[in-house]
């Protein structure tokens, strides 16, 4: 440690304002830009489970009586889900689109769907469509939204069953 | 004289040495980074206290309370309180750090001290965790990209049946979380840090929780001066309709989510996980031996406990005796704690090599000893050393094998002991060698306030000086003995100091009227 008290003092000063330097520079920057001039997001969220792979299927007389009694039920229905197919057209063109398989161990559960789109602002017309049966090829849910974006802009588009489509707000 | 130190360890002996320049031994903050942390979390403690009296959870609210508190608090003691608050919990991030890269390049993590390493890399994760739900409930831009990173990653988890980055989106918003995160931040997180952090410091003993008055201060008058001179502030609401293009993020905290740009929830999880989990099983990457630990011999002991104070490790602990001795209790020696350090052996009356040998040939005993390098050993080796010492002013000098290696300070007129800590060393040794040839006696160990046993070199310094059991006798001459301390990168200055104490002692030896040592008689 050097002697004299003044050169001291001064030099503690100069640490802690070198800590305090570090501090302030990182406590608020650098800047981090997650969207670039001119873009607005379009967000697809939603959640929703896929149709059963195949039809239920009415059980014979034989096969029930070939099951344990406690298990008898009269319908077979699979556990297993569709996967969703989710295709997203700007100005009926194709941006983003998405399969999204059903998760579990019995592919049984619900799709959680959360997707950023990043697209230029402006006045646009836009197109969601899903399939969620694999028995079909048909696009059952589809529905148009036309909005003008501005910067930064969040689009974002929800799916309600009971609403039969795709809710944009 | 070239250091025989790793680069990282040479860079922080460097950096260490650059703060004794202006702070000195007894306020380096590198010396004191645990009890800093816990300055800091007391300043964001109370400095919380105050913002929370004041601050509206509810997500409507929150931010324009907040900015209540920076713009109509009188004498700017809200926009004080802020700053106090995010900058103290900045700087703990940066003494945490700190602290990791001193344990690591000091070898200080391994062995018996994996558990304060091992446990303290999940406390830094819940310090984080902690900082960014109070970045959370600003609710201002930062708050919903924060809420939204937050969620993405948690979603890759499973841990909720639903995305919770849904609850962020326009129309989902509602108070119950805010209100969950009010309850984490100012009481959950909190209380489980402050369990964490007694849980870390669990296996140590005299743990240091209260950093230097002068230190401490120079910190908080520092701090305060940011938090008024820059003031930390919040980004605009928050309006759901927005995505927040551009970010001032504390990176202190936040660094994790930038990542989100470029990769995976997935890969974060794998990248943060990997990390932590090499991170705390770097003790055993490889294992360290620490040698043989310490042994009880009860013949020579009568439970004084000093052992168990001077122990830095909390690794020995008294019982009822079991010998039948008269002595109420005796010492144990927990062999899982215990990292063979010796400094036990020198915290032990029994330990004087002034002492007889025993008649049964096994030579000087003490009541607790290192198998390794025993009293009797060590007591040896410096009869080997004093007989072999020639020429006019001979010096025995006594060193640890984790500072300066005094094997460089080697003469013919200087012999040279070494020992696992300074701390091993009984006080009675200095006076012994005095007594037998030995013009002086140079203890070398660690940097002074440092210790790579965290308190061999001060114990010793303070049982030379007679300020701790067991002491050296008074009557020894203090001028005669000359406490060094450094590290590989102190080569220069320690033969210097070293030299200079030679020249010292020749001098004395030329005026022995005026510091004679005083003959002592043993029985």
């Amino acid at each position: 440690m050097t002697n004299n008290p003044i050169v001291r003092y001064l030099l503690q000063a100069v640490n802690l304002a070198l800590f305090m330097w570090l501090i302030a520079s990182f406590s608020s920057g650098p800047t981090v830009r997650q969207l670039e001039e001119g873009m607005a997001v379009v967000t697809l969220a939603f959640g929703h489970a896929g149709q059963p792979v195949r039809d239920c299927h009415v059980r014979t007389p034989e096969e029930l009586a070939a099951l344990a009694p406690n298990m008898r039920a009269p319908l077979d229905c699979p556990r297993e889900r569709s996967t969703l197919h989710i295709e997203l057209y700007m100005d009926g063109k194709l941006v983003h689109d998405l399969t999204a398989p059903p998760p579990g161990a019995f592919k049984d559960q619900g799709v959680d769907i959360y997707e950023n789109v990043t697209v230029p602002v402006g006045h646009h017309t836009f197109t969601v469509r899903m399939k969620d049966n694999d028995q079909s090829d048909e696009f059952i849910y589809s529905n148009d939204y036309t909005v003008s974006l501005t910067a930064a802009q969040l689009l974002f588009i929800d799916f309600s069953q009971q609403e039969n489509g795709f809710i944009f707000n | 004289m070239k250091s025989s130190a790793n680069p990282i360890k040479r860079g922080y002996l460097y950096l260490e040495e650059w703060f004794n320049l202006s702070f000195g031994e007894k306020w380096n903050p590198l010396y004191h980074l645990g009890s800093l942390t816990f300055f800091f979390f007391w300043i964001a403690l109370v400095s919380g206290l105050y913002l929370y009296i004041f601050f509206n959870t509810t997500v409507s609210h929150a931010h324009e309370s907040l900015e209540i508190i920076m713009n109509e608090h009188p004498l700017g003691i809200g926009i004080l309180m802020r700053g106090l608050h995010r900058y103290a919990s900045d700087a703990a991030i940066c003494t945490i750090i700190l602290h990791i890269f001193r344990e690591f390049s000091q070898d200080r993590y391994r062995g018996t001290r994996w558990y304060s390493w091992f446990t303290g890399i999940p406390t830094l994760w819940m310090v984080v965790m902690f900082g960014i739900t109070g970045y959370w409930m600003v609710w201002d831009e930062l708050a919903l990209y924060v809420s939204m990173s937050a969620s993405h990653l948690l979603d890759a988890l499973p841990i909720f049946s639903d995305s919770m980055a849904r609850n962020f989106l326009p129309g989902n918003l509602s108070d119950r979380f805010s209100t969950l995160l009010a309850f984490m931040h100012l009481l959950g997180q909190p209380m489980f840090i402050v369990f964490m952090m007694w849980f870390h410091v669990r296996r140590l003993s005299n743990v240091e929780i209260t950093a230097p008055k002068g230190l401490a201060i120079g910190v908080l008058i520092a701090l305060c001066v940011l938090s008024i001179f820059v003031p930390a502030t919040s980004h605009a609401p928050v309006d759901l309709g927005k995505v927040p293009a551009e970010l001032q993020i504390d990176w202190f905290y936040l660094n994790i989510f930038p990542l989100l740009q470029y990769w995976s929830p997935g890969q974060i999880w794998l990248l943060v996980g990997g990390i932590t989990i090499f991170m705390m099983f770097m003790p055993w990457l490889p294992k360290k031996n620490e040698g043989a630990v310490a042994v009880v011999d009860l013949d020579h002991c009568n439970g004084c406990a000093q052992c168990i104070t001077d122990c830095p490790f909390d690794a020995i602990s008294l019982q009822p005796r079991t010998d039948g001795a008269k002595w109420e209790n005796e010492v144990i020696v927990n062999p899982e704690l215990c990292s063979a350090c010796g400094i036990c052996t020198g915290s032990c009356p029994s330990s004087n090599p002034f002492r007889k040998v025993t008649e049964d040939g096994g030579g000087l005993k003490t009541g607790i000893d290192m198998p390794d390098l025993t009293l009797d050993k060590f007591k040896q080796q410096t009869d080997e050393a004093l007989a072999k010492l020639t020429g006019d002013t001979k010096i025995m000098a006594f060193g640890c094998k984790n500072g300066y290696d005094i094997e460089a300070f080697s003469a013919p007129n200087v012999g040279t002991v070494h020992l696992f800590c300074t701390g091993m060393m009984p006080a009675s040794l200095a006076e012994y060698a005095l007594k037998n040839g030995a013009d002086g006696v140079a203890i070398s160990g660690c940097r002074h306030g440092d210790c790579f046993y965290r308190f061999g070199n001060h114990w010793m310094e303070l049982r030379i000086h007679g300020d701790r059991k067991p002491a050296l006798r008074s009557r020894v001459d203090k001028d005669r003995i000359r406490i060094l301390g450094g590290a590989e990168t102190d080569g220069k200055k320690l033969h210097k100091d070293f030299k200079a104490f030679h020249e010292s002692i020749a001098v004395k030896k030329t005026t022995p009227s005026a510091t004679s040592t005083r003959e002592v008689s043993h029985d």
